[in-house]
């Protein structure tokens, strides 16, 4: 746990984890005109992007697809099914590039370390009570220690809304804080629920926070609560951790997760990307999508660029 | 860095004639002599233009004054209304079209004529289409004032004229209406559009030409009023020639908008409003925001924001749907603010441009930032009208007030803060037309718009806007 805190104490001076001086300099951050923010990614949202760089974005969306299944009807078979897709998202063609991990619950995670095996994708774990959160910190420790021993690479974990909300910014720092030492070598992301914090100047604190905390990715969402990723939400978070990395020298992941279904929509997020962070995020290691079915549209959308005509939604497969 | 692949809106659906007449009584006319109009991206000549004379604009006034004897001033306020719409709803029709004409020959974004300039366009005749049988709302006893002389700029070609002839016909009057000699273009396609909509004949007219075309209009015994948009000097020419005629007058003249800047100011959407501020149309603004006032406690980290923010605009193309900025509109133009960024290195301010590569052909000028600006500087006195912000720093609100009012100009503001109460205090002791709090460049057909000072007096846009046109 050293690491982060130290991070934030060494190169954010005058700055200690309680909750006083947390709420001192999160508060001290400047403010998010909504107003501004919206009209900015609605003009991003405008770029058109065609022809070659359509065709380079669509592959470097799919490689950074988190390919996600979060249900209570999960089983093992599904979760194989997904890895398999995960591995070759088009059988018929091998020149697509394969996902960046599968993202399922913690007692999944070994069904999908063996599916994988060998393959490179990462799995990525929720963990902490996902999605509300509310549980005592025993618990979502153990949640967190059980996914890493399984072989989970990442954890993507739920901050405590309440208390993110109430204004206890120490609870919420140190609980990220402890579930990070939990981590071992796992990449730790942390979900902010942006859907829960509504205020643009919430989840510009609730980025900084995280990162203060030691972060490796702040994701936006859960994907169980509306509104999930939206563009101004994750431009604010761009904005974060472009921030962070100019005062720190560190740099965080950015994953908007939950909504983003069609290929449009992947690349308005890589052009905000582009715009706003710059090229240094723009790869897997830096930016993720948590989809779903996102992916078949990319697929279908690549093909229709390589042919010239649209398959029907058939010639992909349904896992 | 992700490319993006040249994306750009096809040239197709306009139609430009090699030439084009002048349009009076309804007809399309030809004149004596001629000029070219050129796409200023390009430099390629688009088209030959009539170029009025005294006697043609003479014909012109005959015509409006005809059709407001005989038709305009007796036709029902819901009849005028029903053409206003009528109008409306064509250039929603014909959007994409007028947004590419206006990018050729204006050089502006596709983006922008796209996004902001047609939409408003047509926003603007809804608007006042809706007043025409409403004006006893707005003032007691309304009646119109007969025909109006009308000369309009290049910046925003067929948005000034929506601005001018939408309120003047909504309040019964006939118009005569000189687009700018560099683009005429879209006023000449609108004169299409009122044939299309079976506007009476001479209801307006369209004299295309320089100079002397305007001052034949706006000194013509036969006009009941006079309206300007342009430059303070063409402006003071103006109000010499109409002074003691009895003409009523309104001029919308040049600008040098401070944009205020506070510590506490949300910074990143800051950031956009200043690019906003002076980049929206190469800076080819009226009410531009070319004075950036920022607060010397956050002047570095905003300078730097802003630098990060300059080096992605994307200049080229104006047809390219990704450009954000497009060719100066002249060489003339282009001329003008080659000189005074000059003027302002040799003043001792420290110019910066982010790097980017500029087409070989056409009239182009970078994004710049000047800093390091005093008040005494020319830059921070005269109105570039182009890509080129000058910035000036300032200690607390008492001196942010001073130093934006100081300036013979008062035509727009910009004040960013979170503090609510502050913007309040502000918009009350800025002496400029428009205030725009944590934003600029906005615009409303609902909004009025017009200036102080060397800015001009007169309002458009909003009930305000119906006063140049009543009695």
């Amino acid at each position: 746990m050293g690491d982060a805190v130290c991070v934030s104490t060494e190169t954010l001076p005058g700055l200690v984890t309680g909750t006083a001086e947390l709420r001192r300099f999160l508060h001290g951050l400047p403010g998010v005109d909504q107003v501004g923010a919206e009209e900015r990614a609605a003009r991003l949202a405008t770029r058109s992007i065609k022809k070659s760089a359509k065709a380079e974005a669509i592959d470097l969306a799919i490689s950074m697809v988190d390919l996600t299944t979060l249900e209570g009807a999960d089983t093992p078979g599904k979760v194989r099914a997904l890895c398999a897709k995960g591995m070759h998202p088009d059988p018929s063609d091998a020149s697509v590039p394969r996902v960046a991990a599968i993202c399922v619950y913690s007692d999944l995670v070994a069904e999908a370390v063996r599916a994988l095996a060998g393959s490179g994708i990462g799995v990525a774990s929720v963990a902490t009570a996902f999605p509300s959160g509310r549980a005592p910190l025993d618990a979502k420790l153990a949640d967190t220690r059980r996914a890493v021993e399984d072989g989970a690479s990442e954890i993507d974990m739920v901050i405590d809304r309440g208390a993110f909300l109430a204004g206890d910014y120490a609870k919420v720092h140190d609980e990220i804080v402890a579930i990070k030492a939990e981590c071992g070598e796992a990449h730790l992301k942390v979900i902010l629920e942006t859907g829960e914090l509504v205020t643009y100047d919430n989840v510009r604190r609730a980025s900084w926070l995280a990162m203060m905390a030691g972060a490796d990715f702040i994701k936006t969402s859960t994907g169980k609560v509306s509104p999930a990723a939206t563009l101004p939400v994750t431009l604010v978070m761009l904005e974060a951790v472009r921030d962070y990395r100019a005062r720190t020298g560190r740099q965080v992941g950015v994953k908007p997760a939950g909504g983003i279904r069609t290929t449009k929509d992947a690349i308005k997020h890589l052009v905000l990307v582009n715009e706003t962070a710059g090229p240094d995020w723009l790869t897997p290691e830096w930016f993720r999508i948590g989809a779903s079915s996102l992916l078949n549209d990319l697929l279908m959308q690549r093909r229709k660029l390589t042919t010239g005509v649209y398959a029907g939604p058939d010639y992909f497969t349904l896992d | 860095m992700f490319e993006y692949a040249p994306a750009p809106e096809s040239r197709d659906i306009v139609d430009i004639k090699p030439s084009y007449g002048l349009f009076i009584d309804g007809e399309f006319v030809d004149a004596d002599t001629s000029f070219k109009t050129v796409n200023p991206a390009s430099e390629e000549v688009l088209a030959e233009i009539a170029e009025a004379n005294a006697a043609d604009v003479d014909r012109a006034v005959a015509a409006a004054r005809r059709a407001y004897d005989g038709v305009w001033s007796r036709l029902p306020a819901a009849e005028r209304a029903k053409y206003l719409f009528r109008i409306a709803r064509i250039i929603q029709e014909r959007s994409r079209e007028l947004a590419v004409l206006e990018s050729i020959d204006n050089g502006k974004p596709i983006r922008e004529s796209r996004d902001v300039d047609v939409p408003l366009v047509a926003a603007h005749f809804f608007y006042y289409a809706g007043w025409a049988d409403k004006l006893e709302y707005a003032v007691r006893d309304p009646r119109p004032l007969g025909v109006a002389g009308q000369v309009i700029p290049w910046n925003f070609p067929l948005l000034m004229l929506a601005w001018k002839i939408a309120p003047a016909l909504a309040c019964g009057n006939t118009v005569v209406l000189k687009p700018a000699e560099t683009t005429p273009l879209t006023a000449l396609a609108f004169a299409e559009i009122c044939r299309q909509a079976d506007l009476p004949p001479g209801v307006v007219n369209i004299v295309t030409g320089a100079g002397e075309t305007g001052r034949a209009l706006v000194e013509h015994d036969g006009i009941d009023k006079v309206a300007f948009t342009g430059s303070t000097e063409v402006g003071r020419q103006i109000a010499r020639a109409v002074a003691g005629t009895g003409r009523r007058l309104t001029l919308e003249l040049g600008g040098k908008a401070a944009n205020v800047i506070f510590d506490d100011a949300p910074l990143d959407q800051a950031v956009e409003g200043i690019v906003n501020g002076i980049f929206f149309n190469q800076g080819h603004v009226c009410c531009a925001g070319s004075r950036l006032l920022v607060q010397e406690s956050v002047a570095d980290e905003l300078l730097d924001r802003l630098k990060t923010r300059m080096a992605t605009l994307r200049v080229g193309d104006p047809l390219d749907k990704n450009t954000d900025v497009g060719a100066i509109n002249s060489a003339a133009q282009l001329e003008k603010i080659r000189m005074l960024s000059e003027v302002g290195e040799k003043e001792g301010a420290t110019r910066w441009s982010p790097p980017c590569e500029l087409p070989d052909r056409g009239f182009w000028f970078a994004p710049t930032v000047f800093t390091g600006v005093a008040q005494s500087h020319r830059i921070a006195r005269e109105e570039i009208f182009g890509p080129v912000l000058s910035v000036l720093t300032f200690r607390t609100p008492q001196e942010a007030v001073e130093k934006a009012n100081n300036t013979p100009y008062g035509l727009s503001a910009g004040v960013w803060t979170e503090k609510g109460s502050r913007i309040l205090w502000m918009a009350e002791r800025l002496r400029a037309g428009v205030v725009w709090a944590n934003t600029f460049n906005k615009f409303d057909p609902a909004s009025p718009f017009g200036g102080y000072k060397e800015s001009g007096f007169g309002r458009e846009g909003g009930r305000h806007g119906l006063e140049a046109y009543l009695q």
